[in-house]
């Protein structure tokens, strides 16, 4: 196993090798890979020509991505990006598993085709235990892909800009769905900034404090002519509204389904009474609905599902009785006796041309570095993430009583404790081009000097979030919420207070 | 390599093998244990430290059965059937075995709060933990020194008794009630949570579950997954809310209900069943028989629900 | 793994410690200073860590004897080094009798009260000791605690003595008195074990010329590869390249080899099955942790004639097909263990071990590794757990460590008398051995004499020779007074009785008498010996030394103990009916169920002393025989 990732973090810890690469060089290394597998003849030339198009386009793409600068532009010795080549490449079966270090760059959809190039380089799809694996980090991201919560697809990915598919949803629904795309979170912020977009409806977010750049989200939020918030809690974001809708807790209190990484659909069951007043959120929007003069009636979950798997092949063979026995179904499941994919795109390896289908294209990308970039005023890296026992902006883990919780803080490495001078739990001011904040240091081995790391679960402590940059990535309207330059500075109490160094030295 | 077909998924096509359990011909799949072709006879056969999530470590030895030619009893839960295999699972000599096995743990650890088999199978088998003597008292057996022991007092029956550690907000740990299955050691470790904070210290009557020199749980590797617990036959390693629950009379499995539902955190899927009782949740479980993650759970799916009923 | 390591800076000593078996830290990750490329690299991982584990003993070994103790910062760095999880490298440690966990006086003596030494000195060995020093673990700069057998049994008193420091490590004072224990704490941290007299073997028959495993015991230099050879060393071996492979094999089986260890295994079948095993690599374990009490003949072996074992466990991995060896010694014995490594490094100078053994173009070496008080890790496949850094633990069998041994790997093991007995063969011819003994056990056997007969020491007789015979070698009952009963096999093996001083010593004799020859342990008691307190300590012993791993031994263990520390207190529960009821259960649980031989024979003595009414009044339950 190799771990790719600025920090040695605990999965890395369990790694052959890990490979602390700089920000933001995700490409980089992908391309040097490439070339390296290229190189050595490495290539699987069978599935490329078959099952692939656009070899000599990415063949020349990565041509100047040679182990020397592979090297100078991700940190990682020559060698070692060698060896992760040969391994990948010479593997039975081999898996690159990904989460939020690949996406949260303004470079998001890029990063994820730098990868599937690797995969089709060497086979290593649409095989069992073979393949590309986006590790998703809510219980039903995917779920609300599927269903149709992206702005231009329906349900199933069916698209909102093709005329006979919109035709089939308008037939079922009775109404006219609008013949073009909206606007992904991203885009809704510029809309909301531009004043085209003067009333927002959030269900189960929380952009006051999720969103890049804090300061001007909550700007734009509180410019709205009208908010409403629909959830279990009053997140920041619901206190900003004018009318907010107490919600059921889907994962407890309601019927109904959700989507894992794996593209598994589950049922969730209530288990739990709703406090006083809150509802079910298929009762709101029904309720809604109805006020705005259109009744659905008091339809159950499972109506509502029916009626979906009636609209999305891929979900038609999803009956809930047999998501019940067979402990979940995985996507495309077509029909009532399929038992579901457990992967993907293995069509690829078809002898049959026609079911093979279209030949998977190699999408050659660019490098470029993190946007954001270190200078002198700026000299820091700053990287954020989750730990282990928290969630997002802790709405729903800060309730409980974890033994593993502390405190928001800076982490930094023992070099760069030491030469600012600051010591474990001192208080630091911390600036980015955008806006500063105040932090208590924290002694982490697993960061090199130069780079330093924050979560951002205790937005009411220290808001992370103040520090980051928003531009997003063009593709997918993800933020670059993993690279950030920043300058850490001592307090002004406490300048003059000897550093505590004693924990440096610990094994 | 230049492989293009597809690597096939392993397909179970095993032998075929015949053997005898209690005078019944019987005929499974090569590989299966004498323990999972006695289940496919309907022939109970008590367990302890076995769990069909985990490789069995075949310790407490109450699943013995007896196979002709072999001079020792034999542990069904770990022995996989071999071709013309004869065994006897109700012989003398296995009731014998069985029910010392009961009597040595019922006159040493607390079972008060494993599982009803434990209890109806000390009776069907006759275990009399009275005969070993009144139970000794509380000893401090953190600190033995392997090989180093004092005789307990004439008269006195040794059991494993000490104090309850509770030295974080989620689970307590009685070890006062560990048989030492090793179920809590392998969850923690390779065979789920790989995250070793606890192994198996000291050695003999003095062995015992420990941390890295008996160091609390927030001072150890511990992630609070609570694998252990979910695995836990005795109760020893139990959810805060239970233990409260429990030490004040409150504990009412009757009045409880358990819901299956999916975890609200990640998108790994893990499936929770929600033990509810009085509309609040007091303790999380995840299904052995689900393939996802088969039982096993992390911080936030086994304790982060405080946050659905309102703190 | 989510390895968090011991937060706490082990000193310089521990460092030092560590780094003298595991070389220089590879990085900052793994215990060394952080340098730049340590910002972007790690190599490590299960695999690795899997790999370096076994290298966890050794270490542990080098903090006991430099510091006196395993701190939690030492242990935190030594984990650390080796990518371990330090509640595992905790619980592996806290498995021996040998590693403390506290400060400890850098003097520790551990003094043998064990059946030998207690039946020699007609009471409990350690109570003059505890009267005069205070009593087990008292003292600050020199402290002392009671020992299980220590394999110095035809002295009748011996110590183990633990020295912390710089020099620290082990060494052995035999026969022990009251007033060595009086220089000890006099000399205190001064003490180098290096400079304890190293103690004699008495082997009445030496230089008689009848013996043969014995034969250069006393004769030649231990030290001296090229005294070895002039009394016909390395011969064997010659010849074993000689004849290949499967000419040995056939020798062995000619032969009639049966293995010396307990089981009585053949030879030739177990070298056979590992030699055709297509697994690789193979492995070849030496089981020198002699720890039955009562046992002191690999004692005398490695102390005094260490190449032998270096040369048939030489033989031994390229019969087999295994490049790599151990020998597995007990840590009681320092003396062995450094005449051991002089002698495997001075046959690896001379092209005896390494690439070309004797220039056969064929690879063999080996290492020699120390047990820290832990009679379980003789049980094989506890060794193997023992050598690869894991608890003690034995396995469940099958699988057998002909198919998955060391390492998960096809291994070969055999004791060290079944070895040598292997140099006999090949020296001799398997004819002339086979005519040797008695049909079905041929050759020669060792009996470690101890107790109360006149002349104690390690005796060597063809099979065959019978229990009376043995005895007059010896001279006989000490002062010539009357056998109560002689324990046969050790601690794991049985009571006979002066009616069966016929009993021929072979492995058909003693099955007919429903004993065992065991590790050739024969403890004489006459009529002074207190039996009832000597068959209590055995109790002990199991309870002491099971692994705690399967319910019937733990428990079973415990409770033998505390009926028998009932019934000499006169105390019964119950009925002693009620009380012999409750051994009955136990012998048959233990017996039974047990995982291995430990459990399965723990109550054997004790059955057996009852049957022969050697507990209590003296009566004798059943009718006194053996089953």
């Amino acid at each position: 196993m190799y771990a790719v990732d600025p920090r040695r973090s605990t999965s890395a810890q369990w790694a052959d090798v890990w490979m602390g690469i700089d920000v933001g060089s995700d490409i980089a290394l992908a391309n040097t890979v490439g070339r390296e597998i290229i190189r050595a003849g490495l290539v699987n030339t069978e599935f490329v020509r078959r099952a692939t198009t656009g070899f000599e386009e990415y063949a020349e793409a990565v041509e100047p991505f040679t182990l020397a600068e592979g090297e100078r532009l991700t940190g990682v010795p020559a060698d070692l990006i060698a060896s992760l080549a040969h391994d990948y490449a010479r593997a039975d079966r081999a898996q690159l598993c990904w989460t939020l270090g690949i996406t949260e760059h303004h470079s998001a959809t890029d990063n994820v085709l730098a990868l599937c190039d690797l995969s089709l380089l060497t086979g290593h799809v649409g095989r069992f235990g073979s393949g590309l694996v986006p590790l998703r980090g809510q219980n039903n991201v995917q779920g609300g892909g599927d269903m149709g919560a992206l702005p231009n697809k329906f349900p199933g990915f069916q698209d909102v800009e093709n005329d006979d598919i919109r035709a089939k949803f308008d037939a079922r629904w009775g109404v006219s769905v609008p013949p073009t795309r909206g606007w992904h979170l991203s885009q809704m912020f510029d809309a909301m900034e531009h004043g085209e977009l003067r009333a927002l409806y959030v269900l189960g977010e929380n952009p006051a404090q999720s969103e890049a750049d804090t300061p001007r989200a909550v700007h734009l939020l509180e410019g709205l002519d009208h908010l409403v918030v629909q959830d279990i809690f009053l997140t920041k974001t619901a206190q900003l509204a004018d009318v907010v809708l107490p919600a059921a807790l889907a994962a407890f209190e309601s019927e109904g389904t959700v989507t894992s990484s794996e593209r598994r659909v589950q049922r969730l069951r209530p288990a739990l009474q709703p406090p006083e007043g809150a509802r079910d959120d298929l009762e709101i929007i029904c309720e809604l609905a109805r006020r705005l003069g259109s009744d659905w009636g008091h339809p159950s979950a499972e109506e509502v599902w029916d009626e979906c798997r009636s609209l999305s092949p891929m979900h038609t063979g999803m009956r809930y009785d047999r998501l019940e026995s067979l402990g979940g179904i995985q996507w495309p499941c077509p029909s009532e006796d399929h038992p579901g994919t457990p992967f993907l795109h293995g069509r690829l390896w078809a002898e049959d041309p026609d079911k093979r289908g279209n030949p998977a294209p190699f999408m050659p990308v660019a490098f470029e570095p993190p946007l954001d970039e270190l200078s002198e005023e700026f000299p820091l890296r700053l990287t954020t993430g989750r730990r282990l026992d928290s969630f997002n902006t802790g709405v729903q883990s800060n309730g409980y009583a974890s033994p593993l919780r502390r405190p928001e803080t800076l982490d930094l490495s023992p070099e760069d404790m030491a030469s600012l001078g600051v010591g474990e739990g001192e208080v630091v001011r911390i600036t980015s081009r955008r806006g500063s904040i105040s932090a208590p240091v924290h002694l982490e081995r697993s960061l090199r000097p130069g780079l330093a790391f924050m979560t951002f679960h205790f937005p009411d402590q220290v808001n992370t979030n103040v520090l980051t940059l928003d531009t997003w990535d063009p593709k997918s309207g993800t933020a670059e919420f993993k690279a950030t330059a920043i300058r850490v500075e001592r307090l002004p109490d406490a300048v003059g207070a000897a550093p505590v160094l004693e924990t440096a030295e610990a094994g | 390599m230049t492989t293009l077909a597809p690597a096939p998924t392993p397909v179970a096509l095993r032998r075929r093998i015949e053997l005898s359990i209690d005078g019944e011909a019987v005929t499974v799949a090569e590989g299966t244990t004498i323990l999972q072709a006695c289940r496919t006879l309907g022939i109970e056969v008590p367990t302890l430290c076995y769990l069909e999530t985990l490789a069995p470590v075949n310790v407490c030895r109450v699943c013995v059965v007896e196979v002709e030619g072999s001079r020792a009893l034999v542990p069904s839960c770990s022995r996989p059937v071999a071709p013309g295999m004869v065994v006897r699972t109700g012989s003398e000599r296995v009731r014998t075995s069985r029910r010392m096995v009961l009597e040595l743990l019922a006159s040493s650890v607390d079972l008060s709060t494993a599982g009803g088999d434990v209890h109806r199978w000390i009776d069907e088998y006759g275990a009399n933990a009275d005969r070993h003597g009144p139970a000794g008292g509380p000893t401090a057996r953190d600190r033995a020194h392997a090989g180093h022991h004092e005789a307990s007092a004439v008269g006195e029956a040794a059991t494993v008794a000490q104090v309850v550690k509770r030295d974080n907000d989620q689970y307590v740990r009685d070890y006062s009630k560990c048989i030492l299955c090793y179920k809590c050691v392998e969850a923690c470790g390779e065979e789920a949570q790989n995250t070793f904070a606890i192994a198996v210290a000291g050695r003999g009557f003095d062995a015992r579950i420990s941390t890295e020199f008996d160091v609390a749980l927030p001072d150890s590797a511990c992630v609070y997954c609570g694998n252990c617990i979910g695995v836990c036959p005795t109760g020893a390693l139990m959810f805060v809310s239970e233990h409260d629950l429990r030490a004040s009379g409150e504990w009412d499995e009757s009045r409880q209900e358990v819901t299956r539902t999916v975890c609200p955190y990640c998108g790994v899927g893990c499936n929770l069943e929600l033990h509810v009782q009085d509309n609040r949740i007091v303790k999380v479980t995840s299904p052995l028989d689900h393939d996802v993650t088969r039982g096993n759970l992390c911080v936030k799916g086994r304790f982060g629900f405080e946050f659905a009923q309102g703190g | 793994m989510d390895l968090r390591t011991i937060d706490a800076s082990p000193s310089a000593e521990e460092r030092l410690a560590v780094d003298s078996v595991l070389g220089a830290p590879e990085s900052g990750w793994f215990g060394g200073e952080r340098t730049p490329l340590d910002g972007h690299v790690a190599i490590g991982g299960l695999s690795l860590a899997e790999s370096r584990r076994h290298l966890l003993l050794p270490a542990l070994h080098a903090l006991q004897a430099r510091v006196g103790s395993i701190s939690p910062a030492g242990l935190g760095y030594l984990a650390t080094r080796l990518d371990l999880p330090p509640a595992e490298a905790y619980g592996v440690a806290s498995a021996y009798a040998l590693f403390s966990f506290e400060p400890t006086p850098s003097v520790v003596v551990h003094v043998c009260d064990d059946v030998a030494c207690r039946a020699a000195a007609g009471g409990d060995p350690t109570d003059e000791l505890a009267q005069r020093h205070g009593p087990a673990g008292s003292g600050t700069a020199v402290t002392w605690w009671p020992s299980p057998c220590l394999g110095h049994c035809e002295h009748g008193s011996a110590a183990l003595v633990q020295v912390a420091g710089v020099r620290g490590g082990r060494g052995s004072i035999a026969p022990f008195a009251i007033g060595d224990m009086d220089r000890l704490v006099a000399m205190g941290a001064e003490l180098d074990v290096e400079d304890l007299a190293v103690p004699l073997a008495l082997v009445p028959q030496a230089g008689a010329g009848s013996t043969r495993l014995l034969r250069r015991v006393g004769q030649v230099d231990p030290a001296s590869l090229d005294s070895y050879r002039a009394a016909g060393g390395y011969r064997s071996l010659r010849r074993a390249l000689d004849l290949g492979p499967a000419g040995v094999i056939a020798e062995l089986k000619d032969a009639k080899l049966l293995g010396r260890g307990g089981a009585a295994f053949p030879t030739g079948a177990k070298w056979e099955a590992v030699a055709r095993n297509p697994l690789r690599p193979h492995y070849f374990v030496a089981n020198a942790d002699e720890s039955e009490p009562g046992t002191f003949k690999d004692r005398v072996l490695l102390d005094h004639d260490p190449y032998a074992l270096i040369e048939a466990l030489t033989i031994a991995g390229i019969t087999t097909g295994a490049e790599k060896g151990f020998v597995y010694l007990r840590g009681e014995y320092p003396v062995a263990a450094r005449r051991l490594e002089h002698a495997a490094a001075e046959a690896r100078n001379r092209g005896l071990l390494g690439v070309d053994v004797m220039g056969s173009g064929l690879t063999f070496d080996l290492e020699v590794r120390q047990g820290a008080g832990a009679y379980i890790a003789g049980e094989e496949t506890a060794l193997f757990n023992s050598l690869e850094g894991r608890r003690p633990e034995p396995r469940n069998k099958p699988p057998y460590p002909v198919d998955r041994g060391l390492f998960d790997k096809p291994t070969g093991v055999n004791n060290v008398e079944t070895l040598l007995s292997v140099l006999d063969i090949l020296a001799v011819g398997a004819a002339a051995y086979a005519a040797i003994g008695t049909p079905d056990s041929t050759g020669t056997r060792l009996f470690c004499l101890s107790g109360r007969v006149e002349h104690p020491g390690l005796y060597e007789v063809p099979m065959g020779t019978t229990l009376g015979a043995l005895l007059e070698m010896a001279g006989g009952v000490a002062g010539g007074r009357p056998l109560r009963a002689v324990l046969m096999g050790g601690a794991a093996g049985s009571f006979v009785g002066p009616g069966d001083l016929d009993l021929p010593l072979s492995f058909e004799g003693v099955r007919a008498a429903g004993t065992t020859l065991g590790s050739g342990v024969v403890v004489v008691l006459d009529d002074t010996v207190d039996t009832t307190a000597f068959v209590g300590r055995i109790a002990q012993f199991f309870r002491d030394e099971s692994c705690g791993q399967c319910v019937p031994c733990r428990v079973g263990t415990q409770r033998q103990e505390e009926i028998l520390g009932r019934l000499a207190a006169g105390r019964p529960l119950g009925s002693v009916d009620d009380e012999l009821a409750l051994l009955a259960d136990l012998d048959q649980v233990m017996r039974d169920a047990s995982i291995c031989g430990l459990g399965q024979t723990a109550s054997s003595v004790v059955m057996s002393a009852l049957r022969r009414g050697l507990i209590g009044n003296g009566a004798p339950q059943g009718n006194g025989r053996n089953p």
